[in-house]
């Protein structure tokens, strides 16, 4: 099979189409077979489920994909192709897909009171207003939920006493049930309810007048909605007091003329109100732009700190004379094989004012988390206690490919050992570590870990209980879209868009005026 | 004497002080976790007394070797299977000249960038989805866990490797070439025993980031049987059990590390040689 000796020797590789033809052995043509199978077996299984919901958009995608790889590693071209499709796969559904649908949020006021359409917005308001009116049916009520008893979705199970109709209701409505209980579902014990009995109490089930409400864990009633919604006015009334809530659809909201607003709105898209409220808006430009500074300090600190720690370690061990070298190095890595998440939490004690251990050997008593100087300090020489050991090794690595001949020029110029190093050994380093030292700046930037598990955020000045002194945006933007006081998934999407730009323009900046650039477009 | 001190003197001292830095942490979680009143406010730097009573409860009162078998069985799989994805991908980055190589590579670098975790509403939309269609695959389950890290496997890691592929010349796949291997012969046979220092380090760096994830995984296995260690061990010092639970927490902790150590300390030569050529490489 060496008919292709004659092949172009210049070029790095011959042209794509000769390869594939050429020896495939035995066992790679049955591994490609298995594969490929697994490929149509899987795409199979995917199917019955999209079939049967009838989700026909979702199959023919499926089709697609499988049409496409099966024609990939059937045809002998395309080979970067068959190459990078697995990965890219991937990247593509759980990656891609997810920021951009995010990115997209970034122009929508979607959060807590703005989650869905227009009309489930109404039925949501309808359905919150519902009083009991006095004489209507009291139904038997089991409480039923789908999945796990303490956290699964809950449903009602009614019995009409008059009729014997067994119904069941959800949030969607009322539908008759097929047996007791359904299939799927399970009946929640009194232990069970009693433990869920809030959400229980909120919960309803929208009915052409009103809704089903529980009263206690065994009765229901059907009460009558006090807020009613006006198609032709396009507003939501209050029949008890006459006020009008009239529909805003440029902010997703039902607005009284005195600027009241229901708490329930809907989903609709605000252009760039949100990236405009992060410049304009007093209280959050300035928060976001003392977390910003910080954030910057946070990385710098925790990359250069690590750095010049690491590199220090790793010259003084450098020397071949020395002895326990091994032994050293492998004590002083261990921090970097402990499990990151736990030590964080652990460091978060060991910095406790009473019974911490820092105060303990010291001997003091400093309340190192509560004031935001300490505690910017602690998260700092946390992060260089987790961080040093890789650098320690990074370097370590890069000064073994310094060849010892520039060196020893140097001494025979008359040059001392720091001068040597700062002349000679530290440029080179540079140049080989900038890469690792850029993404380690852009990880930092975005350590989320690092603060959360330690002072999530903390401490917080007195008026403002959004941006901590140790926050870092991500942190800040993770409290905004799903922190306690009502979640602004817009808003911290436009925050995220703003981050990555930053990190983006840092990195790219740097990396243009290193020799990075050139080694990856060689 | 000064001489000495000059020469060597001082290396000893640096890394005597850098071990005791190193090493203080974990001696206060080792001596916690064999404290016998495993309370925080009791534990101090050098054990006061001795007993296995931590472990002990860890293991009757917790899920933790349910927990310790997700954590190995998720980071293991989405390690290994995403260090494939990314070798084969490097292989393409590092061996083939093709249209939008270029602008490929900017991209992965580009889409690391942005703050992953804020995809979480979206992650959160789409895994409810598919667990509605297939819940073999949803929430609560080894291999949605493992699909949704796949997501990052092209990345850093692609990066790392091709710089460490590109150090391999290039005259070695045009001789096998000559000698009749196809692309995937180059690829298993030539080129991937030659990088196994990057495979074993990119492979390490990816167990020990899936085993310390913590928020996706937070949200995403709700079950008791399901957690991972970080969930597990996070539940067992929230709120007013930080102090009480803070012994069997330390022992966890341990216990935790035990996989990685053992694998660092395996790898510790790989570790050096294919960080720092990885790293001169970009």
């Amino acid at each position: 099979m060496t008919t292709q000796l004659e092949g172009p020797a210049t070029r790095a590789l011959p042209a794509p189409e000769v390869e594939e033809a050429r020896s495939t052995s035995l066992l790679g043509q049955v591994v490609k077979i298995v594969l490929l199978g697994l490929v149509v077996a899987t795409a199979i299984w995917g199917a019955f489920p999209l079939v049967e919901n009838e989700y026909w958009a979702g199959l023919a995608l499926l089709l697609a994909t499988t049409a496409g790889l099966l024609y990939l590693y059937l045809t002998p071209r395309h080979i970067p192709a068959k190459y990078l499709v697995p990965g890219t796969l991937f990247l593509v559904v759980f990656q891609i897909f997810p920021v951009l649908y995010t990115a997209s949020t970034a122009f929508t006021n979607f959060g807590d009171g703005h989650r869905g359409s227009k009309a489930e917005a109404i039925t949501a308001i309808q359905t919150a207003s519902v009083t009991r009116v006095p004489g209507s049916t009291e139904y038997q009520l089991k409480i039923l939920t789908r999945g796990d008893v303490a956290t699964g979705p809950l449903a009602f199970l009614i019995t009409d006493p008059k009729t014997g109709q067994v119904s069941i209701g959800d949030g969607a409505g009322l539908k008759p049930a097929d047996a007791v209980p359904p299939a799927g579902y399970t009946v929640l014990n009194a232990g069970q309810a009693s433990a869920r009995s809030k959400e229980i109490t909120d919960f309803a089930v929208p009915t052409s007048t009103g809704a089903i409400r529980s009263s206690g864990l065994s009765r229901a009633y059907e009460g009558k909605a006090v807020r009613a919604y006006d198609f032709a006015s396009d507003s939501i009334r209050d029949t008890t007091d006459g006020k009008v809530w009239k529909a805003d659809d440029a902010i997703g909201s039902f607005v009284a003329a005195d600027g009241d607003r229901l708490a329930q709105g809907w989903k609709v898209g605000v252009g760039f109100s949100n990236f405009t409220r992060v410049l304009t808006d007093d209280t959050i430009a300035s928060s976001f732009l003392g977390t910003l500074v910080w954030d910057f300090l946070f990385a710098i600190g925790s990359t250069g700190g690590t750095f010049l720690l690491g590199m220090f370690c790793a010259i003084a061990l450098q020397s071949t004379r020395m002895r326990f070298r091994g032994l050293y190095r492998i004590l002083m890595v261990l921090p970097y094989a402990m499990p990151s998440f736990a030590m964080l939490l652990v460091w978060r004690d060991m910095f406790n004012t009473d019974f911490g251990l820092i105060n303990n050997v010291l001997g003091i008593h400093v309340d190192w988390l509560g004031t935001p100087i300490t505690a910017q300090l602690a998260v700092l020489l946390v992060q260089l206690w987790l961080g040093y050991p890789y650098m320690f090794l990074v370097t370590t690595g890069a000064l073994q490919a310094i060849p010892a001949e520039l060196t020893d020029a140097t001494k025979v110029d008359g040059a001392g050992p720091f001068q040597a190093f700062r002349a000679i050994k530290l440029p080179l380093l540079l140049v080989a570590l900038t890469p690792l030292l850029i993404s380690s700046f852009a990880f930092n930037f975005n350590n989320f870990n690092a603060i959360y598990l330690t002072t999530e955020g903390g401490p917080f000045p007195a008026d403002n209980p959004n941006a901590g002194a140790t926050d870092l945006l991500i942190t800040y933007t993770y409290r905004l879209a799903f922190g306690g006081s009502g979640a602004q998934y817009g808003f911290a999407a436009a925050i995220s868009i703003f981050i990555f730009l930053i990190v983006a323009v840092v990195s790219g900046v740097s990396f243009r005026r290193t020799r990075a650039q050139e080694e990856v477009y060689s | 004497m000064i001489k000495w001190f000059r020469d060597t003197g001082w290396r000893h001292l640096v890394a005597v002080l850098a071990v005791a830095f190193s090493l203080g942490p974990i001696l206060f979680v080792f001596s916690a976790a064999i404290n016998p009143l495993g309370t925080l406010s009791s534990s101090t730097l050098v054990p006061s007394g001795a007993s296995l009573d931590n472990f002990g409860r860890l293991f009757t009162d917790t899920n933790f070797p349910q927990w310790f078998v997700n954590s190995v069985a998720i980071a293991g799989l989405a390690s290994i299977i995403s260090i494939f994805l990314s070798a084969l991908a490097a292989f393409a980055f590092s061996r083939r000249r093709f249209r939008g190589r270029r602008s490929g590579l900017l991209f992965l670098l580009l889409i690391q960038m942005f703050p992953q975790f804020l995809a979480v509403v979206a992650l959160f939309l789409i895994f409810s989805k598919i667990t509605d269609l297939w819940p073999g695959i949803g929430f609560n389950t080894w291999w949605g866990m493992i699909l949704l890290y796949l997501g990052g496997a092209l990345g850093v890691n692609t990066w790392l490797m091709k710089g460490f592929f590109d150090t391999v010349p290039k005259e070695l796949d045009e001789s096998a070439t000559v000698d009749g291997a196809s692309h995937t012969g180059i690829f298993f046979r030539i080129l991937l025993p030659l990088v196994s220092p990057i495979i074993a380090v990119a492979g390490l760096l990816a167990f020990i980031g899936t085993i310390n994830e913590f928020l996706l995984a937070n949200l995403f296995l709700r079950d008791g049987a399901s957690k991972t260690l970080a969930v597990g061990l996070y539940g067992l010092v929230q709120g007013s059990d930080r102090n009480t639970n803070f012994g069997i927490f330390c022992a966890g902790t341990l216990l935790t590390a035990i996989p990685t150590v053992g694998v660092f300390m395996y790898l510790q030569r790989y570790i050096v040689e294919g960080l720092s050529a990885g790293a001169v490489k970009g």
